[in-house]
């Protein structure tokens, strides 16, 4: 665009008059070229409202980061919750009057029910499913034997490697803190006092076990690495509500020792035998898998692979996203506190195409290799 | 029960963004709406949201010259998020047995319509200052939105001197002015 000298200086003028800078002969002199020449009356006009344009659009914008800042100030302080409403516990508590009536006077009542709860509670709990479900961790044997094939590159990792350590089992974990908090499955500890994490450029790093919880199945690490730097920000966020059916999803993670993407859809907003914990997702899992982040089509985390099912092909189930939270409110208030900040504002990477997406998270998911010290002879 | 006056006092606050009156009214109405919209249908996301919206639009209306606020504020902000709720579920082909916590409405059919015309205002700024470009889009908000004086943004820039980044800072907004306008006048 080809912008005259005359123009400028003339905008100029519409500024310096609007904004009050004018001396009071230039005004009069500019007033009346307003009166004059339609074009310079319709200029200030239209510079105007561009201006009060401006002003609401920015007012707008402050705005809208102090309402977020009260938010989540009010929040701490406890003056607002969110998420606290757990649906579990309805649906017992709707059986429970369902049946109510059926199961009436009977002295045995309280037995029964008990007898009821606990074979609900033991059906949802994914820990007891071991027959129908594999949990999708490695075996050590497969670990072995990858790491005879993968013969410099381990090499490399060995040697930062303690000699007198077993590994039991690996699976995947990614971060949900930039400071180096990693979220995996409990199972992919399962039995194991120490881990590390290898990330996607096959850095290894030492993690420590943070926290365990073996009946929502999740774990969280923490990188305690010297060599490891911290990143600024995560590209993606975690999502606290729930997702719909048929949602296109993908997920990182190592099944072999480099990291493999994948991708499905959400079949079911619950997981095996009504799980409202997990949902259902159509996508072939590994073993490795276990552990690892699955989003969406914005690469927001919308859960954490779990287990699949034996008997049919490409069913996963995945943990909601929203038990991490509830992991980190768990955490916060345990006799070892941590505050881990998850991040719950849009994620950086939402309009990226997925091999721009994959590139800016893969830095992110590590494969967990968990293990046990071997007493010193 | 709020008194009158310090609704009025809460009112003034807000408009002069003062941020201890708009906790106030947060915290005052927050949960209200969050319970509203939880039983209708919503996630605590989608409370935020809508929350945060109807105290946009009574930011907005509180800073209008012709403001007059007939009601109490908790009605007010009541009614604006359930009129915005039932349009949002309508959009989304949702429906929802309506379960509302105070009777009292007051019709807000016009200031939802003010309402919608700022959104739609606020949003052809926001994609006439993206497909402005860079540095134009810097030094616009620089001076315009941050108030940043000329002789600032030209170090911050690396401009040689003030005149040179005024300069450009004017064919800025030429191609702003005609990149908004021809947005608006197509909304219109």
């Amino acid at each position: 665009m080809n912008i005259q000298r005359e123009d400028i200086a003339m905008i100029q003028n519409v500024e310096r008059y609007l904004e009050g800078k004018m001396l009071p002969n230039e005004i009069a002199y500019f007033e009346q070229l307003r009166k004059n020449i339609p074009e310079i009356d319709e200029m200030v006009v239209e510079h105007n409202m561009l201006m009060h344009q401006l002003n609401t659009y920015s007012n707008r914008l402050d705005f809208k980061n102090t309402l977020n800042g009260i938010h989540d100030k009010l929040y701490e302080q406890g003056d607002i919750h969110e998420g606290t409403v757990v649906t579990r516990i309805g649906k017992i508590v709707q059986f429970y009057h369902k049946y109510k009536r059926v199961t009436g006077i009977a002295a045995s009542v309280g037995g029964i029910i008990a007898l009821v709860i606990s074979a609900i509670v033991s059906s949802i709990a994914p820990a007891n499913n071991n027959n129908k479900l594999e949990q999708l961790n490695r075996a050590v044997a497969q670990i072995q034997q990858k790491q005879q094939y993968q013969g410099n590159k381990l090499n490399e990792v060995a040697k930062n490697k303690e000699e007198n350590i077993i590994v039991n089992s690996g699976g995947t974990g990614f971060l949900i803190d930039a400071g180096g908090y990693i979220i995996t499955n409990a199972h992919v500890l399962h039995g194991s006092s120490g881990a590390n994490v290898m990330s996607s450029s096959h850095e290894t790093f030492d993690a420590s076990i943070v926290y365990r919880d073996e009946i929502r199945d999740l774990a969280i690490l923490k990188i305690v690495d010297n060599d490891y730097q911290p990143m600024k920000k995560l590209p993606y966020s975690i999502k606290k509500n729930e997702m719909d059916l048929g949602e296109e999803l993908f997920t990182l993670g190592y099944p072999r020792n480099d990291i493999t993407y994948n991708k499905g859809d959400l079949s079911a907003s619950t997981g095996h035998d009504g799980d409202t914990l997990s949902y259902q997702i159509q996508m072939s899992a590994n073993p490795g898998n276990s552990g690892g982040p699955v989003f969406n089509r914005n690469g927001d985390v919308i859960g954490i692979i779990s287990t699949r099912e034996k008997q049919s092909q490409g069913v996963s189930f995945a943990i909601k996203s929203k038990n991490i939270f509830r992991l980190v409110e768990d955490i916060k208030n345990s006799n070892q506190p941590v505050e881990i900040k998850l991040s719950s504002a849009s994620s950086s990477i939402k309009n990226k195409d997925r091999v721009n997406q994959i590139k800016q998270i893969e830095s992110c998911v590590f494969l967990v290799k968990a293990f046990n010290k071997k007493k010193n002879n | 029960m709020k008194s009158e006056y310090t609704e009025q006092l809460l009112l003034k606050g807000l408009a002069n963004n003062d941020s201890k009156a708009i906790e106030t009214i947060y915290k005052d109405n927050f949960k209200m709406i969050q319970n509203y919209i939880i039983n209708n249908n919503g996630d605590y996301d989608e409370a935020r949201d809508i929350f945060q919206e109807a105290m946009i639009a009574l930011y907005e209306k509180v800073q209008s010259e012709s403001f007059v606020l007939t009601c109490k504020i908790n009605t007010y902000v009541y009614s604006v998020c359930r009129r915005l709720w039932l349009k949002r579920l309508q959009s989304q082909g949702k429906f929802s047995n309506q379960m509302d916590f105070i009777e009292e409405t007051v019709p807000i059919e016009d200031d939802i319509e003010i309402h919608e015309k700022r959104n739609a205002e606020f949003e052809i700024m926001e994609r006439a200052l993206s497909s402005l470009g860079e540095p134009c889009k810097s030094l616009i908000e620089g001076y315009y939105l941050k108030k940043m004086d000329m002789q600032a943004i030209a170090k911050e820039f690396g401009y040689t001197n003030a005149d040179n980044a005024k300069n450009q800072k004017y064919k800025c907004f030429m191609r702003l002015k005609k990149l908004f306008f021809s947005q608006y006048n197509i909304g219109e």
